[in-house]
């Protein structure tokens, strides 16, 4: 990507090889700005040369991550040019040699002022009553670049207010300047243009097409560029006064991409996040799900105290007599039937340090290894810490990616965004080889579906002769390999990552997996057969036996096996890690009836969740923003989470519960503090050796830390520099509102004193002449221990063999069960914006098909398999490649029969017959 | 009504292939739906945006800008009486007022009968013939309240019906001009081997995708000549 990062310079480039400055240093300009002698790159925009230089040039319509279009004409400066000095705007014109620029001389400040009365003339000036009020670039720049008052005294124009332009987005068409950020951002970056300018001069208004409104999956962040209040978004609107927030950068946690964000929270309640621009994950975007996902954080069913069963009835108990229970539970399925009868299934939406606690409490203390933290819906976890890794950066700017997953766009949304970017506008080839094409496909190179379960035997058409990948050194490509399709096998897909890495040598691979968390709790261990550090148990047992004490014998079940244990009564103990299998696990049958069966099943998590409503205990814990600690993101980069407000009730942190269950059982996991988890993580977990807690939880992380830490070494701040990154590049340096702008990197951390500006420009000159630590596994320090540290796990493609290809069947379509980012899920259904949202059920047809199934579009078809059956309506879609009917996953609510009751989960592929129903 | 027929669906491809980029034709294809329905429907403007690559939104965008095109519902002729300075002078309010009490409808109204559309224009650089009164683009000055009266008479008695076609039709002969810069779909698949080096049917000619459908030109419906038209 040519990062445009100018202005939001990354202040931790933290190990990723491939970043801009890689190829060789062009020569650098000579220009004068306002006096000063300075230097610029070649093809710098005069606005962005100005702001390294500490030189702030007003500005509406410039945003560093968009093409440039001059249109609100703020930012004109004079500039040298033959004819003698002309106005020229400084967003749209790029550096000369020998150029003098004044950016501050009576002409240029003229036109500046000039041009914010023009703007002025129609703007309503209601910021009393407007959200933007007191973090609004057009009130900071009227006072600091505008003349004063105006001399427009005619009536301003007036529109009918607020209308709705999409779900959550609504418009003040009457604040409106015309810079025209959001209609760029939906078509440049977004790719989705359903909002457009209409009409012209004082009649013009953004709007959408009729019947079409705005519901692009990132329209939030048209309304956090915005910059006036014209556009508000639904759950935040009339919400808070910027002055009444308190803020801290974290990491969110609604999927795994890590997109990093300013949690913002108004009395005890958090109201608001914003995308911070971290270069290398999410570049200041953010999906709507990860933007307003936080309501589920504040929902009124959120759990706050423990619950018991008591005849037959969940009620409140205190902490100690559930914890209590619990031990007691435990204790006795581990010395009637052996520690294998207890298993922990879910944890991926844990934090790190939550995840290494409750490996330790399930190995070392429980002595089980029936851990796993994803839900039959993932990939094996060795596959996935075993590949040759890619990060999103690496992914963006190599040659060609390969899409294997499914919707990103659904599923990780702004690692879409990414992708679809670096496609539209920098040349990078996508070939899309999902069995449904994605929505990457829209600007793909190459769109080749592969055959539902038979994903590995598309690898040769891909890279032989006339294929999109033929003759293509392996080194250039990146294959973002997911679970395209939930009835389909991981073994599928994983013999398919087999098949690329003998057919390409070279090829990374970034694991497109979609719980927030769920890197981590495979690196943290949370699989069955794997240990933390990305071990195999086999390999790493003689190490963590020296670290932990005891292992488990052999290594224990996958989430099926565990709930085919339950159902077949040879389990004792199940434990939900945030975990609601009635839902989430593709085959609700055998879920339901493992449940039921459990004699003795406890929940620990956020919400009262249907799998919840069947626990024997049920334990509340702390929920995104509530919680500190450290994620892990899909590239396996940790970053920091900052806790910004107190659980509800008396919920407690995931790693507390571990160590309070662990002393139930008699042991101390031997954790008092969440640094110092991290501290042992680092020290015994051989993955993460070099990523100390400075480096990891400290402000030098703002951008996180990618493991394995390289010998290359992690730059960090320089002590009491301030990491605090602006939110927003129109932010005008020297007003105050701005600096409350960025967001410190913990609850609590020191003001910077009213006037001083938090400047990535300051960090860098703080760091001169210093050299940064040079931190690599080498320099770590060695912990007591004589045992030889494990290796990580390395793939062997011929471990993951070809399963065999599904019967056919001609009358039969392979169902694709394809995500959708709104679902029935406990977190979507708990945030009231976004739980409408979710689609309804329909079963995917091409129009071949449906005619020859003598079906109308919208009428209704039972789809049946071996399992059951399902009756819904069809919906005409030519994207669908022929033989294969799509359904959506988790569309039903979970009292109602839906897809997972016709899945089994055994099938290579699953094979579904459409049969026509008579009203 | 609504979607672009047939024949009009091939004489946009015809346009879309004229232009390097396809949304060059997004105007052009705006006045071909304007010519179908009178105004532009918004099944018009989805077709529209498909032909070009764009999205509907963009597609009315674009149209709104533009005030010969019209997303609304407009008459069956729409006067556009210009009030810019040389018509000011030469009473252009006095008949503009007179028309919206004759119509009995105000500027940018349509009458319910759906006959007449009166909008206030900007200069329509027909200063000598103030005031200039344009009724769907075709001129007629200089124009007094009198000649207003006649001018609608005139229209609603179909006296005129050979000088002003329906609100939309710019030009009732369809020619086909411009080099395709690229081919429409039909020849490049063209299984007729000798058709490969030929230039592609229809480039120069002067004749529309099919003849029949196209009324011929009479020279009293030349364009060149409307402008001498007058009312009454």
């Amino acid at each position: 990507m040519p990062d445009t990062t100018a202005t939001t310079t990354t202040t931790t480039t933290t190990a990723t090889p491939d970043t801009p400055e890689a190829p060789a240093k062009p020569e650098t300009l000579a220009i004068t700005l306002n006096g000063r002698e300075v230097t610029a790159q070649p093809g710098e925009l005069i606005i962005e040369a100005a702001e390294r230089h500490g030189v702030f040039i007003p500005r509406f319509c410039y945003h560093p991550r968009m093409k440039p279009v001059g249109m609100c004409r703020m930012c004109l400066v004079e500039v040298s040019s033959p004819r003698g000095p002309s106005l020229q705007p400084a967003c749209f014109v790029s550096v000369a040699d020998g150029q003098e620029i004044e950016t501050e001389s009576p002409a240029a400040r003229k036109a500046q002022e000039g041009v914010l009365e023009f703007l002025l003339v129609n703007h309503p000036l209601d910021c009393p009553v407007c959200d933007k009020g007191g973090e609004c670039p057009l009130q900071d720049q009227a006072m600091s670049h505008g003349p004063g008052e105006s001399r427009f005294i005619e009536e301003k124009r007036h529109w009918a207010k607020p209308i709705v332009l999409g779900p959550l987005t609504l418009l003040d068409r009457e604040r409106c300047i015309q810079c025209a950020r959001c209609t760029r951002f939906a078509e440049e970056i977004a790719g989705e243009p359903l909002i457009d300018f209409f009409s012209r001069g004082d009649a013009i208004e953004v709007a959408t097409f009729p019947e079409k409104p705005f519901d692009s999956y990132f329209a939030g962040n048209t309304i956090q560029i915005c910059p006036v209040g014209a556009l508000t978004s639904v759950p935040y609107r009339f919400k808070s006064r910027p002055w009444d927030l308190e803020q801290v950068e974290s990491t969110c946690t609604f999927c795994a991409v890590g997109c990093r964000v300013a949690v913002q929270s108004s009395a005890g309640k958090v109201v608001r996040f914003l995308g911070i621009d971290s270069g290398p994950v999410n570049q200041s975007w953010l999906c709507d799900r990860g933007r307003y996902g936080f309501e589920a954080v504040n929902a009124r069913e959120r759990l706050g105290q423990p619950l018991c069963r008591k005849d037959g009835e969940l009620v409140p108990v205190s902490w100690n007599e559930a914890l209590a229970d619990v031990g007691r539970g435990i204790r006795e399925a581990v010395s009637s039937q052996g520690p294998a009868s207890v298993g922990i299934i879910g944890g991926a939406r844990l934090p790190n340090e939550g995840q290494y606690a409750w490996s330790k409490l399930a190995r070392a203390v429980i002595g089980t290894d029936n851990v796993d933290a994803q839900l039959g819906d993932g990939l094996p976890a060795e596959l996935v810490v075993s590949l040759p890794q890619a990060t999103i950066d690496e992914a963006c700017h190599s040659k060609y990616v390969v899409v294997l997953a499914g919707d990103l766009r659904e599923e990780l949304p702004i690692l879409h965004l990414r992708l679809r970017t670096a496609a539209a506008h920098h040349g990078l080839l996508v070939v899309d080889c999902s069995p449904v094409p994605t929505a990457l496909a829209e600007v793909a190179a190459a769109v080749v579906p592969a055959k539902p379960g038979e994903s590995a035997a598309s690898v040769p058409d891909l890279v032989g002769s006339g294929g999109p990948l033929e003759g293509v050194d392996g080194s250039d490509v990146v294959v973002v390999l997911g679970r395209p399709s939930v009835s389909e096998s991981a073994d599928s897909v994983a013999a398919a990552a087999a098949a690329f890495v003998r057919a390409l040598p070279g090829v990374r691979f970034l694991p497109a997996l979609r719980r927030a968390n769920v890197r981590g709790a495979l690196d943290m261990g949370l699989a069955p057969g794997m240990l933390p550090g990305r071990v195999t148990l086999e390999a790493g047992r003689s190490w963590y036996e020296s670290q932990w004490g005891s292992m488990p014998a052999s290594a224990g079940l996958d989430t099926r096996a565990m709930l085919e244990a339950a159902a077949a009564g040879t389990m004792r103990v199940l434990v939900l890690l945030g975990a609601d299998p009635l839902c989430d696990f593709p085959d609700r049958d055998l879920a339901t009836r493992a449940l039921e069966r459990i004699p003795f099943l406890v929940a620990i998590g956020t919400l009262p969740t249907a799998s919840a409503q069947l626990a024997d205990v049920v334990l509340p814990a702390a929920g995104p923003t509530e919680r500190g600690g450290t994620t892990t993101n899909i590239e396996g980069r940790v970053t920091h989470l900052a806790q910004k407000v107190v659980p509800p009730g008396v919920a407690r942190q995931d790693w507390v519960i571990a160590s309070e269950i662990a002393e139930q059982l008699g042991l101390d996991l031997g954790f008092d503090h969440l640094e110092g988890i991290w501290e042992e993580i680092e020290e015994v977990v051989p993955s993460h050796f070099g990523a100390t807690v400075e480096a990891v939880y400290g402000p030098a992380g703002a951008d996180g830390v990618v493991l394995p830490v390289s010998g290359v070494g992690l730059s960090l701040l320089p002590p009491g520099a301030d990491p605090r990154r602006r939110l927003d590049p129109v932010a005008t340096p020297g007003i105050d509102s701005v600096i409350t702008q960025g967001a410190p990197m913990f609850a609590g951390f020191a003001e910077v004193p009213s006037g001083q500006v938090a400047e990535s420009v300051a960090i860098e000159e703080a760091w001169a002449g210093v050299e940064p630590p040079a931190l690599s596994a080498d320099s770590v320090r060695t912990s007591g221990s004589s045992a030889p540290r494990p290796a990580p796990a390395t793939f062997d493609p011929d471990r993951w063999p070809v399963p065999g290809a599904p019967v056919p069947d001609s009358y039969g379509f392979r169902l694709v069960a394809r995500r959708f980012l709104y679902d029935q899920g406990a977190l979507v259904q708990a945030s009231p914006s976004l739980g409408k949202l979710a689609p309804r059920q329909r079963l995917h047809l091409r129009r071949k098909e449906l005619q020859q199934l003598g079906i109308e579009d919208g009428g209704k078809v039972r789809v049946r398999s071996a399992r059951g059956e399902l009756i819904v309506p069809v919906e005409l879609d030519e994207s669908v490649p022929g033989g294969v009917a799509v359904l959506g996953f988790n569309l039903e609510p979970v009292d109602e029969p839906g897809l997972a009751s016709i899945i089994d989960a055994d099938e290579v592929a699953q094979t579904v017959r459409i049969e026509t129903v008579e009203d | 009504m609504g979607r672009l027929s047939a024949e009009n669906r091939q004489r946009a491809e015809a346009i879309v292939a004229v232009y390097p980029e396809r949304r060059s034709a997004l105007v052009p294809l705006c006045h071909l739906a304007q010519a179908q329905d009178g105004y532009l429907t918004e099944e018009a403007m989805e077709d529209i945006a498909k032909l070009c690559g764009v999205s509907p939104a963009e597609v009315r965008g674009t149209a709104s800008f533009y005030d010969m095109l019209h997303t609304e519902p407009v008459g069956r002729y729409v006067f556009a009486i210009c009030t810019n300075i040389a018509c000011m002078l030469a009473g252009a309010y006095d008949v503009l007022g007179h028309a919206e009490e004759r119509l009995g409808i105000h500027s940018g109204q349509t009458t319910p009968d759906g006959m007449f559309t009166i909008e206030e224009a900007e200069c329509l650089a027909g200063c000598d013939r103030a005031v200039c009164v344009q009724v769907n683009h075709r001129f007629f000055g200089p124009v007094d309240e009198e000649g207003f009266d006649r001018l609608v008479e005139d229209l609603s008695a179909g006296r005129l019906d050979g000088t002003v076609p329906p609100h939309g039709v710019l030009n009732r002969v369809h020619r086909a001009v411009g080099l395709p810069a690229r081919q429409p779909v039909s020849a490049t698949i063209s299984r007729n081997p000798q058709s490969a080096g030929a230039p592609p049917a229809g480039a120069l000619a002067e004749s529309a995708p099919s003849g029949d459908a196209v009324a011929k030109a009479t020279p009293e419906q030349n364009p060149r000549k409307e402008k001498e038209g007058e009312a009454g």
